[in-house]
């Protein structure tokens, strides 16, 4: 029996369907060595090798679980891998990534434990009481730090919102053994892993983001926002309207009812900025608006606000970025 | 078939949205509410089956404040059969776990054997509840579903997940919940609203459900500070004179962001 740091901060890293880290693993790991001694938990499919990967972004200890039914059902047998790893490790808190599969994993694991759940932090410190969240709420209108009555919280973290990295640790691991809780579990019967067709990030966690609106015009003339991505390495974000508009699929849509996102820069190109819309960017560092309407409101918020047409001003600004650059 | 539906009265997104600095509660007052989008299209999906099948039994059941029984009969205008509101001072500013509890509780009151939620709200936007009920419940989650296919006995339908999709399938009595993916939901018409005034409706209470807000055995998230973030404001704003671009990318280049 091996014993774990009175501080340990028990960390469910996500995995993706082809058996790697997810890019939310250096900011989770960073969180929880902020406010103690990570310990990382891997539920994966030959979870060994990226045991070192864990180690390399921060992870003291790391526990490797492959649960029966991994893979075959949904939610249940990582929750149950959860459980069993909190039981061993005694955490002053859980953190896992705020992403569809995590939080419903986190879900199950706080309701099971009757945990106190604290969702979508975008930071996490420690008083003398334990481990406290910090909220941005209402499109970032407001600040809200949360707490727990008692015991570890159970905190899911906001993609791309931590931006401490914790140093490296040498690799320590120990395989977790997983009773099934034997919870009745919705049957994965298969799984369609998106192609990624570019080297363009993602749009959740991007450090850099250009989005399109309606002012694009069309489809084709959409491609302006992908090249103007390409030449910063951001990813590419739309507005519902040019969703609706047929322009992108709904995967790109950046706002109260799409993804949330807070990069170091957010280019709006031909994006009005409604409030449905500003909910999702508003926390972005930089906001960079380029609109041919001069009373626009996205015009509010921006930190450099364009007045003119993206058609021009994009191309004009494209050329030179790569001037520069060569 | 028993269909639960889980709707939501939340502030509209059109206008500003506020919380109440001393209270730390969602200023009710400060902006008109509307029953959540998403909890129509949930809605919907439940409407559609009942459509083509006439022994389907739609509830609509939210769990809010005494005020909110207008927007909640909004749902029985649209079709669904009768309406159930939790209603309880306890449940004031309740955290996600006395939330998840106490729907959980009345959902076992009422009876289903399918209950159908929005992915996530568009004020509290916390997207677990579905899955922390069905923990509570002893039933499968298929959850964040782009479509939905109800047939005797299960539920299938495509997920949308973190890297992809999935198909997955549920035995019932299951809690699912939906994506925007899902079609907008039917106006309720004049019919339907005048129907509604003769469908049952019923009150609960937190005793009838069998939830205890005070019980000490379930830690819980609270609010220990709240504040407004001083509104963003505007910086440079210049009109093209042909030179915006250049200007534009001098301006990244200075602050490194490009």
């Amino acid at each position: 029996m091996t014993d774990y740091p009175a501080d340990s901060i028990l960390v469910l890293l996500d995995t993706t369907p082809s058996g790697a880290l997810t890019k939310s693993a250096a900011g989770l790991l960073g969180a929880a060595a902020g406010v103690g001694t990570p310990v990382a938990l891997i539920v994966a499919a030959g979870g060994e090798q990226l045991a070192s990967d864990a180690a390399a972004l921060g992870a003291a200890r790391v526990l490797v679980a492959e649960p029966t039914e991994l893979g075959a059902q949904l939610t249940v047998p990582v929750a149950d891998a959860l459980a069993a790893a909190a039981e061993l490790v005694r955490p002053d808190a859980v953190l896992v990534s705020n992403s569809i599969e995590g939080r419903e994993i986190a879900a199950r694991f706080a309701a099971r434990s009757r945990s106190g759940l604290a969702v979508d932090a975008v930071g996490v410190s420690r008083d003398a009481e334990g481990v406290i969240a910090h909220h941005s709420v209402y499109g970032g209108a407001y600040n809200v730090d949360s707490a727990v009555t008692w015991g570890a919280p159970v905190i899911t973290v906001r993609e791309g919102a931590i931006d401490a990295r914790a140093e490296a640790q040498p690799v320590s691991i120990e395989r977790l053994e997983v009773a099934a809780s034997a919870r009745r579990a919705a049957v994965i019967d298969s799984v369609d892993e998106a192609v990624v067709t570019s080297s363009r990030p993602e749009l959740r966690g991007a450090a850099k983001v250009v989005s399109g609106g309606r002012g694009l015009g069309s489809e084709e003339q959409f491609a302006l926002v992908d090249q103007l991505a390409d030449v910063l390495g951001a990813a590419v974000g739309a507005s519902r309207a040019a969703v609706d508009a047929g322009y992108v699929p709904q995967s790109y849509q950046v706002g109260q009812t799409g993804v949330s996102v807070s990069p170091q820069l957010y280019i709006a190109l031909g994006i009005s900025g409604a409030i449905q819309h500003r909910a999702g960017m508003q926390t972005a560092k930089t906001i960079v608006a380029i609109n041919k309407d001069a009373d626009a409101p996205i015009f509010e918020i921006a930190d450099f606000g364009i007045v003119g047409d993206l058609f021009t001003v994009v191309p004009q600004l494209i050329a030179a970025l790569e001037a520069r650059k060569a | 078939m028993k269909i639960v539906v889980l709707v939501k009265e939340v502030p509209d997104t059109y206008g500003d949205r506020k919380l109440n600095l001393e209270t730390g509660l969602a200023d009710r007052a400060a902006s008109d509410t509307v029953l959540d989008e998403i909890g129509e299209r949930a809605l919907e999906v439940a409407l559609s089956y009942a459509d083509g099948h006439a022994d389907t039994e739609v509830v609509v059941l939210s769990m809010s404040p005494e005020a909110a029984a207008a927007t909640v009969r909004k749902g029985l205008a649209m079709g669904a059969s009768s309406a159930v509101q939790l209603v309880d001072e306890a449940l004031v500013g309740a955290d996600l776990g006395l939330t998840a509890e106490a729907l959980a509780g009345a959902l076992q009151h009422i009876g289903y054997d399918l209950v159908i939620a929005g992915n996530e709200s568009t004020d509290g936007s916390g997207g677990v509840l579905p899955a922390m009920i069905a923990e509570l419940l002893d039933v499968p989650n298929a959850t964040s579903l782009n479509s939905v296919e109800i047939a005797e006995g299960e539920v299938r339908g495509e997920r949308a997940s973190d890297h992809g999709t999935m198909q997955v399938t549920a035995t019932l009595p299951a809690v699912i919940s939906i994506t925007e993916r899902l079609p907008d939901a039917r106006f309720p018409n004049f019919k339907g609203i005048m129907a509604a005034k003769k469908k049952p409706f019923e009150t609960l209470s937190l005793a009838e459900v069998g939830v205890d807000a005070e019980t000490t055995e379930a830690s819980r998230s609270i609010m220990i500070s709240l504040a407004e973030k001083p509104p963003r404001t505007a910086g440079t704003k210049i009109v093209d004179e042909g030179d915006a671009g250049e200007r534009l990318a001098e301006y990244l280049v200075q602050n490194r962001l490009a």
